[in-house]
């Protein structure tokens, strides 16, 4: 365990330079396999919530050969509790366009996407824009890469990458089997990159500060800084940027509102940290890359939480596999049940061996999560459940 | 109210005749009424050569696609937790008696129709709803009277 104490930062938010798309000008001069070991060098993991490392991914989509290939921002952003990406949208778009523009540059991809979701779609106007500046430089620059703005229609798994492709497709947004992944066949069966909103522009930061000073931020476990969405019963609600690699109990101190019982880490789709663990808990390590934060202090009930989760589990299930599709219901009717005394205490067990079977069986990640904050809100909370 | 085989023929001029075109074409339809009816959706199928079971099957897919008669300002609030937290019940309370209707009733008007949502990505500004397409945040009783009051007269 390496904490750091919570170290602010600023860097996806800082200012623009002073000729638009500079950071893309300037990479475009270097050679495409040094850009890319920068960027494998970072560390940089993906901010969408798998965590999976940057530059590997891209190397893949690198190697594919195809007349056609796509690069797909992920702007679906519907985790409850998140909206970093929704403000990196607002105030920096260019950083992310950047990060587009260079995926492309090095993997030779023709088109892009953004899959913006439905509620953000007042970010239309401002978003365009700021596309029509980029089509002029990238240009200039000779790079041929349009990019367009796809509307999602409210679904949560569309945030999945290849829910999101089907959804593009003009299909039910129902998760794909993973192989081959979307790098292999993706969009329209072409090789596709998909990456957050927020790890789009931290290549974008890779390529203006260097792979050195990006990796000397955070810990071993996850390189640079990383955005926090956070909400819930804290005077300080809002984005705030960390290196990663710091203690619950220092974010606590710092941003609760001095009665803090809980703290939800990673959404809805991550784990809630009872105050008992603040101590013993870095953030960042196993717990967390969304980075939607919630502050629960001691007037909630953790009952009326995990009811809340659940009922929005039960309606995002695309309804695919059974296990998750029943399973979910099954857990929300199953707390209401102990709830009321029609079962008994022992019942919460049985619970939580279902949802660690829906972990094993569930075909994609929102399933598969559903446990996280089911478990850690029943072991931790279980006189709560009851009365 | 533009005709919707007119919308369905713009839309298809702007991002073709393939299959991906079904999600831009039923939200253009959207943009005009609110809601796809199933004729719409029989038209859309035709004009994109699939069967309008596939239109119907991805149409009720995605909440932002209504299938039923809905109003020409459809409010969707927030209901995920922090929101919840942070007295979206009142504000909610407060809209269904203004309205005179319930939670996922349109008013006799056809002027609102209100729905709850998950999460909008607002949940530093809460108690969060959309409009349309419009956010409005730190919703207070009086403060979504006010709202209300002013698309009334819109
Ligand atoms: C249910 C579900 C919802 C997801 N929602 C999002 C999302 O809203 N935004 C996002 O970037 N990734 C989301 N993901 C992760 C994506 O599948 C994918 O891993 C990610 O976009 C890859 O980008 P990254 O490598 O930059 O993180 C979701 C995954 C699951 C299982
Ligand atoms: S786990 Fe749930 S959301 Fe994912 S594919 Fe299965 S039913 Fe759909």
């Amino acid at each position: 365990m390496s904490n750091k104490g919570l170290r602010k930062v600023d860097i996806l938010f800082s200012q623009y330079s002073v000729a638009p798309y500079q950071i893309l000008k300037q990479t475009m001069k270097k050679n495409k396999a040094d850009v890319l070991t920068e960027i494998n060098e970072s560390g940089l993991r993906g901010r969408g919530g798998a965590g999976f490392p940057t530059g590997m991914k891209w190397q893949i989509m690198a190697d594919e050969k195809a007349e056609e290939k796509y690069i797909i921002c992920n702007a679906d952003e519907g985790e409850p509790g998140t909206f970093k990406d929704r403000k990196l949208l607002v105030e920096v778009p260019r950083k992310v366009i950047s990060g587009m523009a260079i995926a492309a540059w090095i993997t030779n991809s023709t088109k892009g996407y953004i899959y913006l979701r439905a509620e953000y779609n007042y970010l239309i106007p401002a978003l365009k824009k700021e596309l029509e500046v980029f089509e002029e430089y990238s240009k200039q620059f000779g790079l041929d890469f349009p990019i367009e703005i796809f509307s999602g229609s409210g679904a949560y798994v569309c945030g999945e990458e290849t829910a999101l492709i089907e959804s593009m497709e003009g299909k039910r947004g129902e998760p794909r089997n993973k192989p081959p992944f979307p790098t292999q066949e993706g969009y329209l069966g072409k090789p596709t990159l998909v990456n957050n909103v927020e790890t789009l522009a931290s290549v974008s930061m890779v390529c203006r500060y260097g792979s050195e000073k990006y990796k000397s931020l955070g810990t071993d476990a996850q390189r640079g800084s990383k955005l926090f969405s956070l909400s819930g019963d804290s005077p300080k609600e809002g984005v705030h940027e960390f290196e990663l690699g710091m203690k619950v109990s220092d974010f606590v101190a710092e941003y609760g509102d001095g009665d803090t019982k809980a703290i939800q880490v990673g959404g809805v789709a991550g784990y809630c940290i009872p105050r008992k663990n603040f101590e013993n808990t870095i953030i960042g390590e196993g717990n967390t890359t969304g980075g939607a934060t919630m502050i629960f202090n001691s007037t909630r009930s953790m009952y009326n939480v995990i009811h809340n989760y659940l009922e929005f589990f039960v309606e995002e299930s695309c309804g695919q596999c059974t296990p998750c599709r029943v399973g979910t219901q099954q857990l929300l009717k199953g707390i209401e049940a102990v709830k009321v005394g029609d079962k008994p205490e022992c019942y919460l067990q049985d619970l939580i061996k279902l949802s660690k079977t829906m972990k094993i069986t569930s075909k994609c990640g929102l399933g598969q999560s559903v446990t996280n904050s089911f478990t850690s809100i029943i072991t931790n909370f279980p006189e709560e459940m009851i009365y | 109210m533009e005709e919707v085989s007119k919308i369905i023929k713009e839309k298809i001029k702007e991002v073709g005749n393939q299959r991906t075109a079904l999600l831009p074409i039923l939200q253009a339809i959207m943009k005009e009424q609110n809601y796809v009816k199933k004729e719409d959706m029989v038209d859309v199928a035709e004009a994109l050569d699939i069967s309008a079971a596939d239109v119907y099957g991805t149409s009720s897919f995605y909440s932002f696609i209504e299938t039923e008669e809905t109003g020409k300002y459809l409010i969707r609030i927030c209901k995920s937790i922090t929101c919840e937290n942070k007295g979206k019940k009142q504000v909610l309370k407060a809209i269904e008696k203004e309205l005179q209707i319930d939670l996922g009733e349109t008013t006799y008007d056809k002027k609102f129709t209100l729905k709850p949502t998950n999460c909008l990505g607002l949940c530093d500004m809460g108690p969060a709803m959309l409009i349309n397409d419009e956010p409005f945040t730190e919703l207070t009783t009086e403060l979504v009277s006010e709202i209300i009051c002013e698309f009334r007269n819109r």
